[in-house]
C-alpha cells in the first residue's frame, strides 16, 4: 500500500485512492502467489506458472467479453452452456469433414469458423431477445442456458462427443505448443484482452457501454442506439465464448454434458472481483484479466496443500472471492471519503 | 353413405382396441424407471436397458417392458404412479434418482402387489424390494488397490483422484485405503475430480508439478483417468512403468486395454449395464423355477487385456 502512495507522490490525494482502488486485485493476487510459495516453492515452478496461465485463458477470454456485457447493465448466464455447445457442434462437423476434407488443416479451420459463426450467432440470439424481445437479461439467458446445456446432451445422446483421433493430432499443438517460452492459448488471452482494453477505453463504443450502463435513459436521449450497442455486447460476449471454445476443444478432444459447467459464474467473479460494477457503468479489462488469474490461482494452490479438507475447497474459494472485493470496495470508499 | 362408412370404421377400431387389450391383459408387464442420462455412464446404462428390452421381448412374446426416463426425483414418481395407474404393472425395475424422495413411492407400487426390484442406489427403508441389484463401490477400491499392490513396490509413491464428494465416493476410497495400508505405497495426496475430463486434467497437472516422483494414478473413473493420460502426457511423465487405474468400463478403455496400451493396463468394473442384469432377473422371477428374490451384488472384475473383449460394447455411448 505505501509503496504506491510513494509511486504517485507528485499526484493529488485524489488520484492517489484512485491507484489504491485499481491496484487491489494485483496485490491480491501477489499475496496469493506468496502464500502458494511459501505452501510448496513448486508453486512458482515455470511449468505451474504455464499451466495457471494456460488454465486461466479460458475463464479470462470469456471474461473478457463478459466485462462488455455487464459494463453496458446486461449479464449473461449462457456462456457456460454456449462454450459446450459450440465444442460439441465444432467435434460434429470436424468428424463429419474427415471424409471429404481429410484430417489436416482445413478440418481444423473448418471446426474454427462454425465455432466463431455459432458464438455470434448465440449472442446475437441473447442481444436481440434482449434489447427487441424487451426480456430481461438474466431471464433470456437463464433460458439459453438451459437450452445449450441440453443440445449438447442432446447432440452427445447423453454421452460424450470425442473428436476424430487423427484430427486430434493435427489440431492438439493449438493448446500445448509454445511460441517464445508462452503456450498458444496465452497469445490468445493477451490478444483478447489488449483488443478488449482498446475496445473499451479508447472508442466510441467503449465509452457507450459505459453511459448506458450508468444510466438507459439519459443515453437513449443521447441519441445513442441502445438497442445495438447493447447487442453488439452480447455478439462480443459470443465471440469470446467461440475463442475460449477454439482453444479448449484440443485440450481434450471431447465435449460433453460436463463441459463448462459454472464457468459463468466464475467469468462473471472473474468481471466483478476486477473491479466492474456488476449494475453497470463502469468496466475494468485490466482488473477482469488479475480477477480469472486469481480464480485460477486459488483453485491451484488448494491443490498444492493438503492442510484444508478437500470438502471445504469451495468455502476457501468464496472466502477469497469475498475478501478480494470486499478490499476493493473498501477502497473505493475511502477514495469517496477523501474527496468529499 | 359416409357417416355410415365412418361408423363402420370406427365400430372395427373398437373391436380390435377391445381386442388389443384383452391380450394385453395376459402379458406380464414389467416396468423399468430410471434417470433421464445426463451424463455418459447414465447414457450407457439407457443404452442396455434398451438393448435387454428388445432381448426379453424377443425372448418371451408374453413379456412387455416399459421403459421410462425421469429428469427428477418427484417426475420419477410420478413416472412410478403412472405405471401403476396407466399400465398395471405386474413388477418394478427401479434405479432410484435419490434414496430419500422415491422410497415411499416405490412402496406405494408394492402395495399394489408388483414385485420390486431395485437397481444401484438403495431405498431408505429395508425389506421394501423383492430383489436387489448393485455394483459395489467398497470392492472396486479393494480391486484397484489389490491391483497396485502387484505392480508396486514399498516405498513407490502414488497419488488418488477422487469423484465427487459423495457416499459413493467415500465407500470406494476408503476401502482402497484400507487395502493399501501397510503394504509401504505411500498415498502421496489424493484431491476431488469430480468424475470429470476436464477437472482430472487439471488436478493431475497440479499433482505433477507438486511431486517430481509418481509412480502411479488411481483415478478410480475412466473419465478422470482420460483428463489425467492428457496431463501426464504434456508433462512428458507418461514413460518409466508410469500407470493409471481407472473405473466403470468405459468403451474407449476397455479398446485400448484390448489394444495393449500400457499407460491404463486395466479398468475396474462399475458396469451400466447392471440394469439389464436387473432386467433378466425380475422376468426370470415370472419365468424360472428357481427363486429369485435376494440380493445380487455384483464383482467389480479387474479387467485385464485377456478378458476385456467380453466387456466391450462398441454401439454404446458409454
Amino acid at each position: 500500500m505505501t509503496s504506491a502512495s510513494e509511486g504517485t507522490a507528485g499526484k493529488s490525494p485524489r488520484r492517489i485512492s484512485v491507484d489504491l482502488k485499481t491496484l487491489g486485485p494485483a496485490l491480491a493476487l501477489l499475496l496469493l502467489c506468496i502464500i502458494g510459495f511459501l505452501l510448496n516453492p513448486a508453486f512458482v515452478s515455470e511449468g505451474n506458472l504455464t499451466n495457471l496461465l494456460t488454465r486461466s485463458a479460458f475463464i479470462g477470454i470469456i471474461a473478457v467479453g463478459a466485462t462488455f456485457v455487464i459494463t453496458a447493465g446486461g449479464i449473461d448466464l449462457s456462456v457456460g452452456s454456449m462454450a459446450a455447445a459450440i465444442a460439441g457442434v465444432m467435434i460434429i462437423v470436424m468428424d463429419n469433414a474427415v471424409e471429404t476434407l481429410g484430417t489436416g488443416v482445413p478440418t481444423v479451420l473448418l471446426g474454427c469458423g462454425v465455432a466463431i459463426i455459432l458464438g455470434i450467432g448465440a449472442g446475437w440470439i441473447n442481444g436481440v431477445l434482449t434489447t427487441k424481445g424487451k426480456i430481461e437479461a438474466f431471464i433470456v439467458t437463464l433460458g439459453t442456458m438451459g437450452i445449450y446445456r441440453s443440445l449438447v446432451t442432446y447432440f452427445a445422446d447423453g454421452g460424450t462427443l470425442s473428436l476424430n483421433f487423427e484430427v486430434r493430432g493435427t489440431y492438439r499443438p493449438v493448446y500445448y505448443d509454445s511460441f517464445l517460452g508462452l503456450p498458444f492459448p496465452v497469445w490468445v488471452f493477451i490478444a483478447v484482452a489488449i483488443c478488449g482494453w482498446l475496445l473499451l477505453n479508447r472508442t466510441a463504443f467503449g465509452r457507450y457501454c459505459t453511459a448506458i450502463g450508468s444510466n438507459e435513459a439519459v443515453a437513449k436521449y443521447s441519441a445513442i442506439n441502445v438497442d445495438r450497442i447493447k447487442t453488439l455486447t452480447y455478439i462480443i460476449q459470443g465471440l469470446c465464448v467461440a475463442f475460449a471454445t477454439i482453444i479448449y476443444v484440443p485440450r481434450l478432444g471431447s465435449a460433453s454434458a460436463s463441459t463448462g459447467v459454472l464457468w459463468e459464474l466464475e467469468a462473471i467473479a472473474a468481471v466483478i472481483i476486477g473491479g466492474t460494477v456488476l449494475k453497470g457503468g463502469y468496466g475494468r479489462i485490466g482488473g477482469t484479466i488479475l480477477g480469472a488469474l486469481i480464480l485460477t490461482t486459488i483453485g491451484n494452490i488448494l491443490n498444492f496443500t493438503d492442510m484444508i479438507s478437500n470438502y471445504l475447497n469451495g468455502t476457501m474459494q468464496g472466502l477469497i472471492i469475498i475478501v478480494a472485493v470486499f478490499l476493493q470496495r473498501s477502497d473505493w470508499k475511502l477514495g469517496k471519503n477523501k474527496k468529499s | 353413405m359416409l357417416m355410415k362408412k365412418t361408423l363402420g370404421v370406427m365400430a372395427v377400431t373398437g373391436a380390435l382396441a377391445f381386442a388389443g387389450s384383452a391380450i394385453a391383459q395376459d402379458k406380464i408387464k414389467i416396468g423399468v424407471s430410471y434417470p433421464t442420462p445426463t451424463h455418459a455412464w447414465a447414457a450407457g446404462m439407457n443404452w442396455h436397458a434398451e438393448q435387454a428390452e428388445k432381448r426379453l421381448e424377443a425372448l418371451y412374446p408374453d413379456v412387455d417392458l416399459i421403459l421410462v426416463n425421469s429428469p427428477d426425483p418427484s417426475a420419477q414418481a410420478s413416472a412410478l404412479e403412472d405405471l401403476v395407474s396407466v399400465h398395471q404393472i405386474d413388477a418394478l425395475v427401479v434405479l432410484p434418482f435419490e434414496s430419500e424422495p422415491l422410497t415411499d413411492p416405490v412402496l406405494n407400487v408394492k402395495k399394489s402387489g408388483a414385485w420390486i426390484t431395485v437397481v444401484d442406489r438403495g431405498l431408505s427403508q429395508p425389506g421394501i424390494e423383492d430383489l436387489y441389484v448393485a455394483g459395489n463401490n467398497p470392492e472396486l477400491g479393494r480391486v484397484s488397490a489389490k491391483y497396485m499392490k502387484t505392480r508396486l513396490k514399498d516405498g513407490d509413491n502414488i497419488v488418488v483422484l477422487r469423484g465427487i464428494p459423495t457416499v459413493i465416493d467415500n465407500e470406494r476410497f476408503d476401502a482402497f485405503m484400507e487395502e493399501i495400508e501397510g503394504s509401504g505405497i505411500n498415498v502421496l495426496d489424493h484431491k476431488h475430480a469430480n468424475w470429470n475430463r476436464d477437472d482430472g486434467f487439471e488436478v493431475m497437472q497440479d499433482f505433477l508439478s507438486r511431486f517430481p516422483d509418481i509412480d502411479a494414478v488411481w483415478a478410480q473413473d475412466d473419465d478422470i483417468a482420460i483428463g489425467v493420460v492428457a496431463a501426464l502426457k504434456q508433462a512428458g511423465r507418461d514413460g518409466d512403468g508410469m500407470f493409471v487405474v481407472g473405473g466403470a468400463g468405459m468403451k474407449e478403455t476397455i479398446k485400448s486395454i484390448m489394444d495393449g496400451d500400457t499407460l491404463i493396463p486395466v479398468d475396474v468394473l462399475y458396469p451400466p449395464a447392471m440394469i439389464a442384469t436387473a432386467m433378466d432377473a425380475t422376468v426370470a422371477a415370472f419365468k424360472s423355477n428357481g427363486p429369485v428374490a435376494g440380493r445380487y451384488i455384483l464383482g467389480a472384475t479387474l479387467i485385464t487385456p485377456e478378458n476385456a473383449e467380453s466387456y466391450y460394447f462398441p454401439e454404446s455411448p458409454f
